[in-house]
């Protein structure tokens, strides 16, 4: 199953400058492995040692906040977009 | 200027003062560094500075992040000095005190700012800088109060705005943005599908987004209204400080504000480096308060449900360190209910003749509550900061009172209004 994965402009330089990127897997988490694997540098980037996600990352299924879902164990379906983007303070 | 460079929260790594809000190595916030080293020594001397500024927040440009110094008829930016903001009010609040079983409360009016908001001290810092950068055009995510602060800042240089905001807005800060001649966009949504949005569009646009890659720069205005708070107190700080916390930002710049003067020697001799700092926020939109009571070091994201939209962002980016602030100086984050949000703004108003939006219910509201559960020694000096105008959510306070109306006849006002009123 394919997914979009749209990288920030901020992580750019660490995945050889593709702003998205074309990657099978099942949830969150294998998609995420898998843009990992395609970019290594992008792991220590927005993981925690642990493998949870960085605080100020955030991440969007089909424009829905994946911790509204089941976090790095969502489903993803074929043909999903997923969206990283750094958490900003509103106001 | 003191102004140095731009650093992460997290994991220290520095940057150039450019549009950058977010550490490429850890993802971080980015915030503004300084160097006070060489005005350090002479308090007196700092002190004149302040005195003799403008009065607006630029009397504290000392400590703010301009490569020019503050915007003037003078400076290389001719008469383009924007809408000032600041030097807004600190009022004693006897009779609210006295409500409330406390000696000594104040009141900072930020409702008296030029769009009626404490939104002016940070989009001004922002546009300034933004201007400084090169942008020709400014943006924002908002909910409300931004959007009416961008709109004007717009209006005031002739810089082209955008402003999103989510589509149910209360009216009148929908119409009190597009009379600036804004390009206004309702997004269908809340307010953090407006700031994803928003981040998403900042990389695709030469923009500056206030409160996105501008965010550092915005943030630090803030700052300005605990300078303005010490110094109308005298150069001391308050014993207590309640504020209302949406993304957490405003909460932690105030504490930032009294730690850098307190540093620097400006502050007369403090019991303490920082006022006990307490967070106020709506039950229909309580992350913080939810993550405070719980004895959690960052906040669950929720989806908001309150009358109080100017402080509705259920993923707030500062919830960790407000929590953090809220633990170190012994204060709390607290929630209260739409109606008690209703009651402190009436509250506010009968006891102070400042009637407050909705945000200013939610910090009265948690103010009463807080005195209500004994946290507040009678002897404190307690600093309520209002951060908005009433007449901005006029719904609120629908129905909350009566009305009478009568034939233009004296029977009529006797029999009708007259009645158990001592003349």
């Amino acid at each position: 199953m394919g997914c979009l994965v749209k990288i920030p402009t901020q992580l750019r330089a660490a995945a050889g400058g593709e702003a998205e990127a074309k990657i099978d897997g099942a949830t969150v988490r294998e998609v995420l492995n898998g843009l990992f694997e395609l970019h290594q540098e992008l792991r220590v980037r927005i993981s925690d040692e642990d493998g949870s996600l960085r605080r100020f990352v955030n991440v969007y299924l089909a424009g829905e906040d994946i911790r509204f879902l089941d976090g790095l164990a969502t489903p993803v379906s074929d043909g999903a977009e997923l969206t990283i983007l750094p958490a900003v303070a509103g106001g | 200027m003191a102004v140095s460079h731009l650093q992460c929260k997290e994991c220290k790594a520095q940057y150039p003062l450019e549009a950058l809000y977010v550490c490429e190595r850890c993802f971080g916030p980015l915030e503004v560094a300084y160097d006070h080293s060489r005005s350090s020594g002479d308090v007196g001397e700092l002190r004149r500075r302040i005195q003799g500024g403008p009065q607006n927040i630029w009397r504290y440009a000392d400590f703010l992040p301009l490569a020019g110094g503050p915007p003037g008829p003078s400076g290389r930016l001719a008469s383009r000095v924007g809408l000032p903001a600041g030097c807004t009010p600190l009022i004693r609040a006897d009779r609210l005190a006295a409500r409330l079983g406390l000696r000594e409360v104040w009141v900072k009016n930020d409702a008296a700012n030029p769009t009626h908001s404490f939104k002016d001290r940070v989009v001004s810092v922002a546009v300034t800088r933004a201007r400084e950068l090169g942008f020709e055009t400014i943006a924002c995510a908002s909910t409300g109060n931004l959007a009416n602060s961008v709109a004007a800042h717009g209006a005031a240089l002739g810089l082209e705005s955008y402003v999103f905001v989510p589509a149910d807005l209360e009216e009148q800060k929908i119409l009190a943005t597009g009379i600036y001649g804004t390009n206004l966009v309702g997004v269908q949504g809340n307010y953090d599908d407006v700031n994803r949005l928003c981040t998403e569009l900042c990389a695709e646009r030469d923009w500056a987004f206030v409160n996105i890659n501008l965010r550092p720069y915005y943030a630090e205005g803030s700052k300005t209204l605990a300078f303005e708070i010490a110094e109308q107190l005298g150069w001391e700080l308050p014993d207590r400080c309640i504020v209302p916390v949406a993304s957490g930002s405003l909460f932690t710049k105030i504490a930032r504000g009294f730690e850098e003067w307190t540093e620097l020697g400006l502050i007369e001799s403090p019991a303490r480096p920082l006022p006990r700092m307490n967070g106020a926020q709506a039950q229909g939109c309580s992350p913080v308060a939810g993550a405070f009571a719980a004895g959690h070091d960052v906040c669950r994201p929720v989806k908001p449900n309150t009358i109080a939209k100017s402080l509705a962002i259920g993923n707030p980016a500062d919830g960790p360190y407000a929590l953090d602030l809220a633990r170190r100086t012994g204060g709390s984050v607290d929630a209260v209910s739409d109606e008690e949000i209703r009651a402190g703004i009436k509250l506010l108003a009968e006891t102070t003749g400042v009637f407050t939006e909705t945000a200013g219910g939610v910090t009265t509201a948690v103010l009463a509550k807080l005195a209500a559960r004994g946290d507040i020694d009678p002897d404190e000096r307690v600093v309520l900061v209002i951060t908005g105008e009433g007449l901005k959510t006029l719904d609120a306070v629908r129905g909350t009172f009566e009305t009478s109306t009568i034939a233009p006849t004296l029977e009529a006002f006797e029999a009708s209004v007259s009645e158990g009123v001592a003349v």
